[in-house]
């Protein structure tokens, strides 16, 4: 049995349903995110295991226990928001400590854990300081560290560095991931953005219109996406709209071009439309014959984003991205000079609808 | 631009001797009880009245139990609003701007004709039940002085966000109330009880029909049978007026948590 198991969970608002049929299990100690777009529900999904919300049906079972009749006071679980939600009128070594204070903890044992708490925020300096003194990479660390500070079975973090600046951002999700693991602690991290999601997690739950779409490992989500809304959220990706030639032999055609998959497509008829798909970094520019597949085209722009350079590929109907490092040597391609790309026939995704 | 100046100062320096020139002649005649030369023996003569101590003591204690009373209805009740019941505001806000309209001599009609000896609840049939009453009725005009103050207060902070923290850290309603929404709305209900500890200072209306031995009255009976003392009594309300807004400002400015907001 895992640790937190959701089943069914579905959770309507007015006439909507916002949730619909969730189902995960987390093992004790696993980092899981949920990924999606603004409005997916993964952050009624969160909260409903927090208790905030109540589900309109479904389980969600915490170490055995099922939790949906509690109160969020009686679940011990940790929160982690995203406007750090600090109380103003404690100190930090006061906000740390409530949660103990509050199960009545005596005071030396209090203080103990306040001091290892913030040792492990790396901020024992600033225990008097009130919220409007620290910065908000700063804050955000004081609210991990109440929030674990009562030892909670899970910890749930609701999308909690997005109100920082991006370079606070990186540097404080390897300090939250680091201290997850030495805590051994199950977390459920809710974002929107799929950097944080693929450096961070164990696992990635991908949320689609209150529907988990798909869930895997980092690798498994980015490199093998099964459906087309987690390849186009996940990552750039570049949709090529094709037709199978020969299903046996895994052929199918693109624009002029003709591929073969090296695999057989399942329940397709020659010349069946099929929707395939390739990530930037597995095409390289020019005729690569080790690659074994190549596409003709046209460059339709070319971005230049510093050690890297973008280029845009008009192919048939459609745009293969590719990307190129940098060299200051030669110079960028230029748009409208005619281009083969090169793949390896395995990096081309087949999208299911 | 230099005309447009001068009106402003003009507007300005008018608009302040409308207020000042009485308040200067009130405290000018205050000091005049003695004849030919300027003196307090007006406010000692108000001081040393028993009369004075009684009503003025009578009204401090009544609006220190407005005060707590209406704290202890307001602040639940404007949290809950915020938390849960949002849509009820415009409603809540309609009401609590009721006794801005409706005269206190109705409001007090209304009470001695619902709770007189005859009624089912005849709370002026004793002296405590009348104190009660009063109570009740100066709840009811610092409403909206006291609802608004602490509805900003609450505007200020995210109460959501704040009590849903809590509330993961095992608190329950009572320690969120008292531990993390009182103390962060603090300046703002100490707005309130000063705005109330004003209003019941110079209350008449209801103490008077209520037959309460309150400071409202008292004014008004001095005022009808002396010359200097109630000018000194006008001055003394005026300056426990001013004490009770500069309190709030102290407040505000030594609360260390609340600097930032300033």
């Amino acid at each position: 049995m895992s640790f937190l198991e959701i089943a069914n969970l579905q959770k309507d608002f007015g006439g909507t349903r916002v949730v619909k049929d969730f189902n995960l299990a987390v093992e004790k100690g696993e980092f899981v995110s949920f990924l999606g777009p603004s409005g997916c529900g993964k952050t009624t999904t969160l909260r409903m295991v927090a208790g905030f919300e109540q589900p309109t049906s479904g389980v969600i079972r915490i170490d055995g226990r099922d939790v949906v009749n509690l109160k969020p006071n009686q679940r011990n679980i940790g929160m982690v928001f995203q406007a750090y939600a600090l109380f103003p009128n404690m100190t930090v070594a006061q906000n740390v400590g409530f949660g103990l204070k509050v199960a009545g903890r005596p005071k030396a044992e209090i203080d103990a854990r306040v001091a290892e708490m913030l040792e492990i925020i790396k901020l024992p300096h600033l225990a008097e300081r009130y919220p409007f003194q620290l910065s908000g990479g700063q804050q955000q660390r004081v609210a991990l560290a109440r929030a674990l500070a009562v030892r909670p079975q899970v910890l749930l973090l609701d999308e909690p560095l997005s109100a920082l600046d991006a370079k606070i951002r990186v540097s404080l999700r390897e300090e939250i991931r680091a201290i997850q693991k030495k805590l051994g602690i199950t977390t459920i991290y809710v974002t929107h953005d799929q950097e944080e999601a693929l450096s961070m997690s164990d696992r990635i739950v991908v949320m689609n219109e209150g529907r988990a779409d798909q869930v895997g490992t980092p690798f498994e989500i980015y490199n093998r996406p099964t459906t087309r809304f987690v390849a186009s959220f996940v990552g750039t990706l570049s949709t090529l709209e094709g037709r199978v030639v020969d299903p046996a032999a895994g052929t199918v055609s693109i624009g002029d071009s003709t591929v073969s998959l090296g695999y057989r497509l399942a329940e397709r008829q020659a010349g069946d439309a099929i929707t395939l798909a390739l990530r930037p970094e597995a095409v390289t520019l020019g005729r690569d014959e080790a690659r074994g597949a190549h596409l003709s085209g046209t460059i339709r722009d070319v971005s230049f984003l510093g050690s890297v350079i973008r280029v845009r590929v008009a192919v048939g109907s459609g745009t293969v991205s590719l990307d190129t490092f940098n060299s200051p040597s030669a110079p960028p391609p230029e748009p409208g000079d005619l281009v083969t790309v090169s793949f390896a026939p395995g990096d081309l995704l087949v999208m299911e609808d | 631009m230099k005309a447009n100046r001068f009106w402003s100062w003009l507007f300005l320096i008018l608009g302040i001797a409308y207020f000042v020139l009485p308040l200067i002649g009130t405290v000018e005649f205050s000091l005049k009880m003695r004849r030919g030369e300027y003196s307090l023996d007006a406010y000692w003569a108000v001081l040393a009245d028993p009369r004075f101590q009684a009503t003025f003591g009578y009204s401090v204690m009544m609006a220190v139990a407005t005060i707590i009373a209406g704290v202890v209805l307001i602040v639940p009740t404007a949290y809950w609003i915020r938390l849960k019941l949002p849509h009820w505001r415009p409603f809540i806000e309609f009401v609590t701007l009721l006794p801005l309209v409706i005269p206190p001599i109705v409001i007090v009609f209304g009470y001695i004709r619902l709770y007189n000896t005859s009624s089912w609840l005849p709370l002026t049939g004793t002296a405590a039940g009348t104190n009660l009453l009063l109570m009740f009725g100066y709840m009811t005009l610092s409403l909206p002085y006291m609802y608004r103050a602490v509805d900003t207060g609450l505007r200020a902070i995210d109460v959501r966000t704040l009590t849903e923290a809590a509330e993961s850290l095992g608190a329950g309603w009572l320690t969120i109330m008292w531990r993390v929404i009182l103390p962060n709305v603090l300046v703002a209900v100490l707005s309130g009880a000063f705005l109330t500890f004003a209003i019941v200072i110079g209350e008449f209306v209801l103490a008077a029909l209520l037959n309460r031995p309150a400071f409202g009255p008292y004014l008004q009976l001095i005022g009808a049978n002396r010359a200097y003392e109630p000018a000194a009594l006008a001055v003394i309300a005026f300056a426990i007026t001013w004490a009770c807004m500069g309190l709030i400002q102290l407040v505000t400015r030594f609360q260390k948590h609340t600097m930032a907001r300033r």
